[in-house]
């Protein structure tokens, strides 16, 4: 392994050859402050197109700043990260920033999580030097997506993430100087694009750009209407992720807890998605089944490999890029609708309460679960199976609205029967869980013996191929 | 967006222009300028094909054809007028010329007029600053041009 020898604030360290000034000061101690760079550790991508300008740091021997982010350790360097020089750039880059950026914090979507508003705050900010013109761009509101360019930095780590990571190429910088901006081909709106509702771009964005679309105050209208009876499914992620949203440790269980917090919410029931997860289950392990079976005794026309269809951001991305391959997906619905296709049917029946109603709220880890619940195949004459979806967050803004102490809480069981599942519907969270649960399903199905061993690791993970015998 | 129907001999000719370059995504450039030479413009259809042909995402081509002022997503009119604001122009008053045939023929820079008969645009010196400011209309250069006088010059076609 090459390495190289350097100071940082007069510290000497010693790095891999190729590690940034960024990344090497972080070693030590030293977090340098930056806005558009971006590190997926999970993935092991960067964004790092050194725009913002705000890591700035002054290497000795050069007449320029350099950003951080995207200088690159030599021998011998001397780096300096905090001396008036820098923090003064730092600064004045920011004030930039911020004289084309609306002053609308406190009524922001982002405000608390927002990293300029970090920074800003990190760099004390009290003022802004600069005035100038202010860029004004039509905004743009997809049933999942919100888009604000108004707020937009020109980081660009939504470009980076839609077309590198996602390849679904959505994104993309358009015009030029003052005028740039990002936005989908021919500036049409996201519903118009081949946008998969994915999130990821929303999960990046460092500022009030990208939101998601907030429900909760529809939830709320629902729950106070008297005529409605209010329905909530919740995914399988949200026990896991709820928790942290009131200061617990990340992935802390919080099942019993979110369930009491629902009902003190007003939810007539609550139930589970994992009880839809094991009907999908049901219904792809017969599909798989059934259709190996024809192929197996000749059929040419049978469609094979069968592709999962739980997911509705994997499935507008087969519709829109390989539109002749729609009929290899299963033909079975995403838990989500057939969670809400059975609540309106046959809950709504044994309750007595008429579709029309019953609101089906679900809470979901996935942005592409808000554009789901509104595609025209899940509904009944206008009527939707799901009527929103909220996320996680969303759910903990309303627990925190209604001014319900989370902690403190006693566990509560979910309601029957449609809060009873198996395990096969708790491993869907994993790669390769849900075909795992499917194999289950139709070793059962086909042999008529019950499976002694249940798990089919094999299948789950990261490789293209994965193989499993029984 | 006003959809344009390319007529099939065109759309092999596109194809071709994206075959010379080896349907290299990297070549995107080269593919636009043969693209635009071809039609005279950019249409939406057209920035589909090529990023179909190049693989490339539609919102990528769309980036590039709007970031270079080269490139044009609206046909050129019959007769049209390009103002230079060079240096020497701009200073002898160009703007003020522009203005005037924004004002006339109710258009931005960029722009075609509804009937398809006049395109303005704007362009950096044709090496006449000796006749500053300079119009040039189709292959007619105009110099020494007062904004009294776009009223005039228009009144010729």
């Amino acid at each position: 392994m090459d390495i190289v020898k350097l100071t940082i604030d007069d510290k000497t360290l010693v790095v891999e050859k190729g590690t940034t000034l960024l990344e090497a000061a972080k070693t030590i101690g030293i977090n340098i402050p930056s806005l558009c760079y971006m590190k997926l550790e999970d993935l092991n991508f960067e964004n790092k197109p050194g725009g913002c300008r705000v890591c700035v740091v002054e290497v000795e021997g050069r007449r320029n700043l350099a950003p951080a982010c995207k200088t690159v350790c030599e021998e011998g360097m001397k780096v300096q990260t905090h001396t008036v020089r820098v923090v003064n750039a730092r600064r004045t880059v920011m004030e930039l920033i911020l004289s084309d950026h609306p002053a609308e914090c406190l009524t922001c979507a982002k405000s608390g999580e927002c990293d300029l508003q970090t920074v800003a705050q990190k760099l004390g900010i009290r003022e802004i030097h600069y005035q100038g013109e202010q860029s004004h761009y039509k905004g743009d509101k997809s049933p999942a997506i919100i888009r604000d360019m108004d707020k937009c930095i020109m980081c660009r780590r939504c470009e980076t993430v839609c077309n590198e990571v996602q390849t679904v190429g959505v994104l993309s910088a358009i015009n030029r100087g003052f005028e740039a901006v990002v936005a989908p081909a021919f500036e049409m709106d996201l519903d118009h694009s081949t946008c998969t509702y994915c999130g990821q771009c929303v999960a990046v964005c460092p500022t009030g750009a990208l939101t998601e679309r907030d429900y909760t105050w529809k939830v709320i209208e629902a729950l106070v209407d008297p005529t409605k009876t209010v329905v909530v499914q919740t995914a399988p992620a949200v026990r896991a992720a709820l928790g942290e949203s009131f200061g617990m440790e990340p992935g802390t269980l919080v099942t019993g807890k979110m369930v009491t917090a629902l009902r003190k919410l007003g939810f007539d029931y609550v139930f589970d998605t994992d009880f839809a997860a094991d009907l999908t289950i049901m219904e792809e392990g017969a599909e798989i089944l059934d259709r190996l079976s024809k192929h197996l005794s000749g059929d040419k026309e049978v469609k094979l490999p069968i592709l999962t269809s739980c997911c509705p951001g994997w499935v507008s991305f087969l519709e829109h890029n390989f539109a002749d391959m729609k009929d290899v997906p299963s033909t079975a619905k995403s838990p989500q609708q057939m969670f809400g296709a059975i609540a309106k049917s046959y809950l709504a029946k044994k309750l007595g309460v008429k579709r029309e109603d019953m609101v089906v709220v679900s809470v979901m880890p996935c942005l592409a679960k808000k554009y789901e619940c509104t595609r025209e195949e899940f509904s009944v004459n206008g009527d939707p199976d799901v009527n929103m979806s909220i996320s996680t967050r969303e759910l903990a803004q309303l627990i925190r609205n209604a001014n319900i102490d989370f902690k403190q809480l006693t566990d509560e069981e979910f309601d029957n029967p449609m809060g009873e599942s198996t395990g096969a519907s708790v491993i869907f969270g994993t790669t390769g869980g849900v075909i795992e649960a499917a194999v289950r399903t139709a070793y059962e199905l086909y042999t008529k013996k019950e499976l002694k061993k249940v798990d089919f690791e094999e299948l789950r993970g990261m490789d293209g191929i994965r193989q499993a015998t029984g | 967006m006003a959809s344009v129907k390319i007529p099939d001999t065109k759309v092999q000719e596109l194809k071709a222009i994206c075959q010379k370059f080896r349907n290299d995504g990297s070549e995107l450039i080269n593919v636009l300028h043969g693209a635009q030479e071809l039609f005279g413009y950019l249409p939406p259809e057209v920035q589909e094909i090529v990023a179909d042909e190049l693989n490339v995402s539609l919102a990528h081509v769309y980036g590039v054809v709007t970031f270079y002022s080269f490139f044009s997503m609206l046909p050129k009119g019959k007769h049209p007028i390009s103002i230079c604001m060079g240096t020497a122009c701009y200073v002898r008053g160009a703007e003020k010329v522009l203005d005037e045939f924004k004002k006339l023929l109710k258009v931005k820079v960029g722009e075609t007029t509804p009937d398809g008969k006049y395109s303005l645009s704007c362009l950096r010196c044709v090496g006449a600053c000796g006749l500053a400011p300079v119009v040039t209309i189709g292959e007619r250069v105009y110099g020494r041009v007062a904004a009294g006088d776009v009223k005039k010059i228009l009144g010729e076609y």
